[in-house]
């Protein structure tokens, strides 16, 4: 039984929406439903399911529609009845008397000192609203993505000529004055100051930084394109430098970027060794080169903190001190592949944090390993579908594949819950890698349900006489709402191995691999 | 490059207008920061036309 109910002008924001259909979803009898904006995509999106019909059709991107498919009516009655009871919670938990104004000059009127714009609209609208807040003298941050290339260079252009900060889009963090914007840790602060083009990884060094006691200035996001694309040419990283360089409180910077174009790694190299304050540089994907004069290169992102954290003491940096030594980590790989089957081969990696993806995947290469991953777009490296692993496999589920029409992976677990599942079923499955990030943004409790999948992942590969090793880091601090050490404990609990880094968990699942890819031969 | 903006930002209390996800506008607050959240609806509707011409204008 279907059934499906507009409402004329009523707007709710993405993540609301995502979260409005997993509830609806779990509503007794419902086969399928969505809670949707009625955009050209969502409605071809419906349409393809079989849940566009009636007024349905007409919905225009103003228009929120409600679509149920149930086991019998009474079942589509209810699920409708717990919609509206959600969407009715939303309208009045805002308050009445809350003024929400509905443009930016209106905004601007009532609240005339405000000097941050903050932007998590569809893409297609995110470049229109920044070009206003930019040209009202607005510093803004785009959290949204699908902003085209050029409209980031044309923004990012303007603020240059404004010298306002223009972060994004696609900028999933930062911290500015001690404060963390959309997905971001609580973190000490101190006189580290970093600019990144990635969002996971940014938050990777931070809650590193703050782990090993040291503390963070200024923490700038670019958005990932900034240095991979050349059209862009590291417009806001070259600005978020000479920002830091002036920065009397930032006394070592930190640059950090997925795989950068190679002239526009030159040119911030350039521009850093220019700024004379001591400077950490990693590029994700990339070996580090000898470091020289003021800038030193770290092969991880855990390194990058380090030697932020030591340099901020003016002390020299030497190796971490892992609570895992090689020896302890060949000892546990030992353990850990003992129980294992002779098919049980592979490592799978699950990833919601595309820079700690990459930090995975890039480790296992270096080491000989050949892993396919949607990563990687070079015939024979990509992954045929990301839906499906083959051999040595390290996928980000945050990717757009997995997320038209889903919330992310740091919001809702329950995508790669299946994916985990799915893994524990195929016999070549030795080991399952995986990331937990912490913070704003992110889901709640985590560790709950993912300590739940992997207790029942091990328990399914155990009843077909095999041992599935589950292995993952936490990127957070203490000053997480989550709580970082009940989070670990959880996944502790299900039986999976949590090491302190995302680098440490991913050179961990190495010792098992090998020792499981050696131990029959 | 002129970067005096951003290091005067650095000295004062962030103060945000939030377009788009109210959670984040709740996340500030509760880091005690000053947010104006805006209603923000799609221009014109979402039709795309109007919107050209709305900019045009």
């Amino acid at each position: 039984m279907k059934k499906i109910i507009l409402r004329k002008n009523a707007y709710y924001d993405s993540v609301f929406l995502m979260l409005a259909t997993q509830a609806l979803k779990q509503a007794p009898g419902v086969r399928e439903a969505v809670v949707a904006m009625g955009t050209e995509v969502n409605l071809a999106l419906l349409r393809e399911i079989g849940l566009l019909a009636g007024e349905g059709e007409s919905a225009r991107p103003n228009d929120l529609v409600i679509a149920v498919d149930a086991l019998s009516g009474e079942a589509a009655e209810e699920a409708c009845r717990i919609a509206e009871e959600i969407l009715k919670r939303k309208r009045h938990g805002k308050g009445e008397e809350e003024y929400r104004p509905v443009s930016l000059d209106g905004a601007l009127r009532v609240f005339p000192e405000a000097n941050l714009a903050v932007i998590s609209v569809p893409g297609r609208y995110a470049g229109r609203e920044a070009r206003k807040a930019l040209n009202r003298g607005l510093h803004v941050m785009i959290f949204s993505d699908h902003v085209a290339v050029e409209e980031e260079v044309e923004l990012k252009d303007l603020a240059l000529d404004k010298g306002l900060l223009m972060m994004g889009p696609d900028c999933g963090t930062a911290i500015l004055n001690g404060k963390p914007l959309c997905f971001a840790n609580g973190v000490r602060r101190g006189p580290i100051g970093l600019v990144a083009a990635s969002g996971s990884g940014l938050q990777e060094v931070c809650c590193c930084i703050d782990r090993m006691g040291g503390g963070i200035s200024q923490a700038i996001g670019t958005g990932g394109r900034d240095l991979q694309d050349r059209r862009v040419r590291g417009r806001m990283m070259l600005m978020g430098i000479e920002a830091l360089k002036r920065d009397p409180e930032t006394r070592v910077m930190v640059v950090l970027s997925k795989p950068p174009a190679e002239e526009v790694a030159a040119m911030v190299l350039a521009r850093l060794e220019q700024t004379g304050k001591p400077c950490v540089v990693h590029f994700l994907g990339r070996k580090p080169s000898a470091s020289g004069g003021s800038i030193r290169f770290s092969a991880n992102m855990e390194e990058a903190a380090a030697m932020a954290v030591a340099l901020s003491k003016g002390e020299e940096y030497r190796e971490i001190s892992r609570s895992f030594s090689n020896a302890k980590m060949a000892t546990v790989a030992e353990a850990e592949v003992q129980n294992m089957t002779s098919e049980q081969k592979y490592v799978r990696g699950l990833f919601a944090g595309g820079t700690l993806a990459i930090e995975a995947l890039a480790l296992f290469e270096q080491e000989g390993f050949k892993v396919l991953s949607n990563v990687r777009k070079e015939p024979g490296l990509a992954l045929r579908s990301p839906h499906r692993s083959e051999g040595h496999t390290i996928v980000d589920m945050g990717d757009d594949v997995f997320t038209l029409g889903r919330p992310h992976p740091m919001i809702d677990p329950s995508l790669r819950e299946e994916r985990m599942a799915r893994e524990a079923a195929d016999p070549g499955t030795a080991l399952l890698l995986l990331d937990v990030v912490l913070g704003y943004g992110a889901h709640e409790d985590p560790c709950g349900p993912l300590g739940e999948t992997v207790a029942s992942a091990k328990t399914a590969v155990a009843g077909r006489g095999g041992y599935l090793s589950v292995i993952a880091s936490i990127t957070g601090t203490e000053r997480d709402f989550q709580n970082i050490a009940e989070q670990k404990k959880k996944l502790e609990a299900a039986g999976c191995l949590v090491l302190p880094s995302n680098y440490q968990a991913a050179l961990m699942a190495l010792h098992v691999i090998r020792k499981a890819n050696t131990r029959w031969t | 490059m002129d970067v005096k903006k951003i290091n005067e930002l650095f000295k004062k209390e962030l103060k945000v207008i939030n377009l788009g996800l109210d959670s984040f506008a709740d996340n500030l607050r509760k880091e005690e920061v000053e947010v104006l959240a805006m209603d923000w609806k799609p221009p014109a509707g979402g039709n795309e036309r109007l919107i050209s011409l709305l900019d045009k204008l």
